[in-house]
Order: structure tokens, then sequence, then C-alpha cells
């Protein structure tokens, strides 16, 4: 059987297994969606009061019981109806998703033109005063969470120059171009921000393995150019680590950038899964869980394949 | 390097003009008012949504039978004129003939009747129905009258029903099961778009009883980070937003173009102990804690010093002066005496619960509780929690101790007969059973001299404060921002948005 094949067959379930650790995990926490939407005045509830909520809320059945009829319903394609929203879970998540899409191939691109570059410099340079520099920049950007880096964007754009991004109402990129991309540029290049240092860092260490092997010593040898040592022959090798740890991330961007979609009010997946958790809206948790997930698992999927297409030498599923 | 420089420059020049494109691009009409604020409402049941931000929506758009303005008068709302019975058991109103829901229909006696129904039916599951268990029957002699018997007297109704927990919504959506579903009030806005929490589209209601108002409508914006809220009032995206964190709050007067609203609210801040878990038990020790707590310093470095210190009774007509109220004055010495009494010399060690962000000082109020409590040898380890775990425990009353923002109200009875009656739907959580409390909360609630009410409920708020169930802290401030263009809001304690009918954009 195809590589291909198999890992499509482990879908289901490692599907599966998100589900039930969802289900179980969001309603062992403490305090369920009456309490999240009464807060303490939930206590003046009488029990005949209670149990009319539980039934609205769909928790008055045994977890089991409520555990099946989701499933089933999961099955056909429905992940249940968000309470708060009053629309099927999966109609919201899709509405949402394009923003997250956007907003993780933005960064993505942030990142790798800014990072990459800067990691293929600083190897060339290695050990001089450049190569610190750029290794400062990086071990900076890593350290500064990202909530600080748009928190210091916002107040420089708005006190300094009196400008920011139009907030509130999100534009789709084919309703409004200019206006979408003003929007999302400025989160763009703040989650690219630290995801361009960790670039930075891993492709310098794998440049500067590739660098000291025998065929780039050869080329130089040969009187090949520099540049094309660097760019043609050595690149591409150390591409490879520069793929996992892009696939990596980009998987958990399209998870949603909780702290950057809440400081710039973007309403992307992040934003949805952490106002259903704090609302304890059970079905659109779910539902942006299992998302979630599949989208991870198509990305891992996608990078494995693409270290066949960047290095003929790895034969996918073959052992070693 | 000139390339470089100039290729910089000009992604540098692309990127302000892209963003300022977009900033100057308004959606918005000219007349309508933009708003933002950090937390969306939940719902749009008014009888089942108690969220402060559900409340804030659902406020402009349906309307009790009566409200509180800004000195928490009671004011015509539905009903234009109300009358007590001198036995204080029958409330009648008259409506004002003139009330219409957004669809035109008028608001008569039978939608007020439905109303209640829906209200005090276990079914609906309103948590307010608390409020309202007196009311034996309702009558309704004609379109404009309703008359309410009540089983036992009962003065602070009327308040309780100036609540839009308590609005009038048409009888024929009740029947019809759209309540919560659709927004169809008589208030004077409408809703017309509704993304949860992401924006709110609103409208004139340009039949409603209250008056003309004069702006077209209002386009709310969910920020949910108040840093964000502030730079976008100071870039003009925003014309009016709340503000829940007093740091961010104290930050508005520095920017020439905004004007900061701050209003004393009836919500106070307090640190719960447990009386039926020991050492809290001991009337002594809850007596020491008191007499431990420094609150102008609690007040001062939590809250920046935005806000007052306070008593239980946190309502105009009501409040005492709190430096007269017992240990209110921190007394180190006195407390150890009282620890040590108790048996307590060495002290002992308490957790305490708090809730991540809510509010905004919970967690530096813990700490500053922490170091003073640590001067009488109480150790306190502090528990944070996310808001729903945080209300869960709270309301099992699962905790040594629990820093806590309550809500309050205008009236000292519908505020406090939840947790100091012996029937209180609170006990469980504040273990506490006092006859003295109990017996003058009773009075009160049949009391209709104000001049004697006040002397009753002084008389609690003293006992309350010896007895030390729990130690009061202070009371904040609520905050809305706004461009100085916008004019005409009048901010009320209970923290109300209603003053946006009365706005005008200059």
């Amino acid at each position: 059987m195809s590589y291909l094949a198999r890992r499509l067959l482990t879908f289901p379930l490692v599907m599966l297994g998100v589900s039930i650790l969802v289900f179980v995990a969001i309603r062992l926490v403490p305090g369920d969606a009456i309490t999240a939407m009464l807060g303490t005045e939930a206590g003046l509830l009488t029990p005949a009061q209670r149990a009319a909520l539980s039934a609205y809320f769909g928790i008055d059945k045994p977890i089991l019981v409520q555990y099946w009829s989701w499933l089933l319903g999961v099955l056909q394609g429905d992940l249940g109806i968000s309470v708060i929203h009053g629309k099927p879970a999966l109609t919201i998540i899709l509405e949402r998703f394009p923003l997250t899409l956007q907003l993780a191939l933005m960064s993505m691109c942030v990142a790798l033109l800014v990072g990459l570059p800067a990691g293929v410099f600083a190897a060339t340079r290695n050990e001089k005063m450049s190569d610190l520099a750029v290794r400062i920049f990086a071990m900076i950007g890593q350290s500064t969470p990202n909530f600080v880096v748009g928190l210091l964007i916002i107040y420089a754009l708005s006190a300094g120059f009196g400008i920011l991004p139009a907030m509130g109402e999100f534009t789709p990129f084919f309703t409004d171009p200019l206006r979408n991309l003003g929007q999302m540029i400025l989160p763009a290049i703040t989650l690219g921000f630290a995801f361009a240092a960790s670039v930075t860092r891993i492709s310098r260490s794998a440049m500067l393995d590739v660098l000291s092997d025998d065929y780039v010593r050869t080329a130089r040898s040969k009187g090949v150019p520099k540049r094309s040592v660097i760019w043609r022959h050595a690149l591409p090798n150390a591409l490879i680590p520069v793929v996992t740890l892009s696939g990596v991330e980009f998987g958990y961007l399209l998870g949603g950038a909780v702290l950057v979609e809440q400081i710039y009010a973007l309403p992307g997946l992040g934003r949805l899964v952490l106002e259903a958790i704090l609302q304890r809206d059970y079905a659109l948790v779910q539902g942006c869980v299992l998302f979630i997930a599949f989208n991870f698992m198509v990305v891992n999927l996608l990078v494995d394949l693409a270290y066949v297409t960047l290095d003929p030498r790895i034969r996918l599923g073959e052992g070693n | 390097m000139g390339r470089h420089l100039s290729t910089k420059l000009l992604s540098g020049l692309a990127l302000a003009v892209t963003i300022s494109a977009t900033a100057i691009a308004s959606p918005a009409s000219a007349a309508s008012l933009k708003m933002a604020w950090k937390q969306d409402a939940t719902g749009l049941d008014p009888h089942k949504q108690t969220a402060f931000s559900s409340i804030r929506l659902l406020e402009l758009i349906y309307e009790p039978l009566v409200r509180l303005n800004k000195d928490l008068q009671i004011v015509p709302a539905v009903a234009a004129s109300w009358e007590f019975a001198a036995d204080a058991k029958q409330l009648t109103f008259k409506l004002n003939p003139n009330a219409k829901f957004q669809d035109g229909k008028p608001v008569t006696a039978a939608d007020v009747k439905a109303s209640f129904e829906r209200l005090l039916d276990e079914k609906t599951a309103a948590a307010a129905r608390a409020n309202f268990l007196s009311i034996a029957s309702i009558e309704t002699s004609d379109q404009t009258t309703v008359v309410f018997k009540l089983s036992q007297p009962d003065v602070p109704l009327l308040t309780a029903m100036a609540s839009i927990n308590a609005a009038i919504v048409p009888a024929a959506e009740i029947a019809a099961g759209t309540i919560g579903t659709k927004a169809l009030g008589s208030g004077p806005f409408k809703l017309d778009k509704w993304e949860p929490n992401s924006k709110e589209t609103l409208s004139a209601n340009k039949d409603w009883a209250g008056g003309k108002v004069a702006i077209d409508g209002i386009d709310i914006s969910v920020l949910p980070d108040e840093t964000a809220i502030l730079a976008a009032l100071r870039t003009k995206q925003v014309d009016f937003a709340l503000i829940n964190d007093p740091l961010v709050a104290t930050l508005v007067p520095k920017e020439p173009s905004l004007v900061l609203n701050r209003t004393p609210v009836l919500a106070y801040h307090v640190l719960q102990m447990n009386p039926s878990r020991k050492p809290m038990d001991v009337l002594a020790v809850r007596q020491a804690i008191s007499c431990a707590i420094d609150r102008k310093d609690v007040l001062d470095t939590a809250s920046v010093g935005e806000g007052k210190v306070t008593g239980p009774l946190t309502m105009p007509g009501y409040t005492s002066d709190a430096s007269t109220l017992f240990c209110y004055k921190q007394d180190i010495a006195k407390a150890k005496k009282l620890m040590a009494d108790a048996g307590f010399a060495n002290g002992f060690t308490a957790t305490v619960i708090a809730a991540n962000g809510e509010p905004a000082t919970a967690a530096a109020e813990a700490q500053v509780l922490q170091s003073q409590l640590a001067e009488i040898g109480v150790k306190l380890n502090i528990k944070m929690m996310e808001l729903n775990v945080y209300v869960d425990a709270w309301l099992k009353g699962d905790f040594d101790m629990a820093v806590a923002l309550n809500g309050g109200r205008a009236d000292p009875y519908s505020m406090y007969n939840r947790y100091w009656t012996k029937t209180g739907n609170l006990q469980k959580v504040t273990n506490y059973i006092d006859d003295t409390l109990d017996s003058l909360m009773q009075k009160g609630r049949v009391e209709t001299d104000p001049a004697k009410r006040k002397v009753i409920f002084a008389d609690f708020e003293k006992h309350l404060v010896e007895v030390a169930p729990w130690a009061w802290l202070y009371t904040s401030y609520s905050y809305t921002a706004q461009q100085k263009n916008v004019q005409g809001f009048v901010p009320t304690p209970e923290g109300s948005l209603f003053g946006l009918s009365k706005v005008t954009l200059q």
C-alpha cells in the first residue's frame, strides 16, 4: 500500500481520538454553559429552572449519550449548533477560516522572506560582526511575545502617526483587496516577526552544516562562483529543517493566532475557539478542535511529501 | 546601499499608504455613532441574560415598566405612572398609551401580563425570577392598566422592575417562541444585525415613545483588547467606547481630543471569608482580618486610587461614612490581639481564590491582601482561576476566601436578600446565618417610609461589618470615553448605556 494511502487511513483514527479527548476535556473543566451564561446569578436558579436550561444546552443527558449523538452528526457532516451564534458550528468555522488561512500564509511569507535570506547571510559570514548582529536580532525576535510586538505597533502607529488599520469590521480579500491588506499586514508582520527569527536561526545552522560538506568543498574547488555554491548547491539541502519548522508552524497558525487576533480584533479561528471555550459553547469548541486537528494532519502530510521533492534521496515509507 | 535604502523607503511608504487608506475609509454613515466595547452580549433574551455585556445591549432595544435615572430615582419607561397600595401588597401601573413595539404595535397591559408570566414560569429559567416571587396574580382591567397583587408586602419590587431582566416583550412573540432569537422591544434602538463577538448594527427607533433619538443609529465593534480600543479612539475610528480597566481609563484624559466619563458604580470589591471553614468560623478571627486590612491601600495599589472605600451599602441615599464602620481604619495591634484571643497568635494558612481579569484588578487585590494579612500571621495562598471555573467554585462555596466584584442594586433589600436572609438563594456562598441580619432585612422589605428604611438598613450595615463574614473594600467607577463631538451622554451608577438615546454628534 502506498505511503499516502496508509497516512490517509490513519486520519479517521486520529480524528476519533481527538473527538473523544475534546469532548471529555471541555466537560471536565469546572463550570458549564449555564454558569458561563449567568455567572454568579446562576445561584438564583431553582432546580426546575436549572433542568430547563440543561435541556436547552443539551447537557441534561449522560455524557455517553451526548457523545454518541454528536458523533453520529459529525459522521453526517453536522458538527452541531452553536448556542451563542444560533448557527451550525461548521458554517461559523468556514466563515472564519479564510481569514485564518490568509493570516497564516501572509505571516509565513513575511517569515520566509526575512528569515531565510538573513539565515543564509549569517551563515556565510560565520562568527563575523554581521553574523553576531543577525543572531542577536533573531534572539530578540524569538524571545519577544507577539502580543508585545502587536501592542507596540498599535501604540506607535496610533500615538505617533494617528493611523491604525480599520478594526472591528473585517473586510474579506475578494470584497476589497486594498482594505483587506491594510487590515492584515500588521497582524502578519506581528506574527511573522517571531517566526522569522526561528527561520533565521534554523536556516543559519543548517547552512553552516551543509557548507562544510564535501560536495560543497568540491564545488568550490571546481571554481563554481560563490553565489551559485550557496544558492544552487547548498541551500536546497539546507531547506529540509526549514520546511519541517515551517510546516509545524503553519499547522499551528491554521489553528488561529489567539493573541494577535485579539489585539487586532480579527474574527479568526483562534478568537472563535477562545470565545467558545470561555462561553462553554460545546458544539463550537468540539467542531473547531476537530477542524484544526484535520488541518494539522493535512499540513504534516504535505510537509512529508515536500521532503521528497526537495531531496530525491528521501524515500517515504521505506524504513530508514 | 542607496538602492537598498530607496527600496526600504518605498516599502515603508506603501505600508503606510495601505494602512492609511483603510483607516480613512469609514463604512458607517456620518450620523451613526461608532462605538466599541471589549465584551459582547451573549444572548438576546432580556429575561435570561444577566451578563453586564448583554444588559448593556438589551437596554438599548427593550424597556422595562420603569427605569432608574442617574440619581437612581424611578422614572417612567413603558409605564407612565404607578402607585403602591398603603399596605404595599398591590402595585398598579398605568401604561404610556404612545408606547409601541418596534413593529408598530402598541404595548398593552396584555403584553405586560404575558411578560411577567413568562418571567415567573420556571421553564423560562430566568434568574431574575427570584426578585418577583411575591407576585401572586396580575390583573388587567383595560388596555393600559396593570395591577400586580402581592402575597406579602414587597417595597423593593418596584426597583426590581426597573431592570432590563423585567423587560416588556410582545405577547405574540412569547407565543411564537421567538424571544431570544428575534429582538423586538419598545426601546430607542432597533437591532438590525448581530454577529456575536464581532459587531452589532442598531438603528434609531423613530416611533419611540421616549422622544426623538438624535443619531441615526449605533455601529458597535467588539475590540477585545482595551489598549486597541484606546488606539481606535485616538485615531477617531471610534466615537464612544466602554472601558473596564482603570489603568487604560487613566490614559484617556491625556488625549486632547477625548473625554472620559467616570461614574461611581454600585458594584463593590470585597474579600469574602467562608465562615463554614476553620478558623473563619470564629468571629474574632474574621474581625482580626477585617482590622488588618488597609482598604485605602488596596484601592490605591490595585486600582490606582480609582474608587472609594465602601461599606456594604453602596447606593446613594443609603451610604454611610465608611470611616465610622468597625475597624475601617487599619489596626494591626487590635487585629493581633483578636487573633491571640481566638487562639491563633501564630496565624494560619488559607487559600484565596480570584478570577483572571474579572475584575481587571483581581490579582493585584489578592496580592495586596496577601501582604497585609501576613502582618498578623495569616499566610494567604493565591489561586487564580478562569472566570467560569471561579464562578463554579464560588457558587459551591468551595473556598476559604474569595476576592470578588459583586453587583450592586439600587435597593439594599434586593442587593443583599440573596446573601443575608435565612431563605437567601446564595446561602451556600455566604455560609452564614444571622438572626439580626435576617430580621432587619425583613423589616426593610415591608417598610414603606423612606426615612425609616434608611435607619433599618444603617443598622443592618453596622451589624454586618461587625460580624464580618466578608470584608468590604471599595467601589470603583464605570468608564466611558468619547470624542469631544459626542454630547449629551448621561452615565448612571448602574453603568447603563441608555443615555445614548439622547446623544448628539456635533
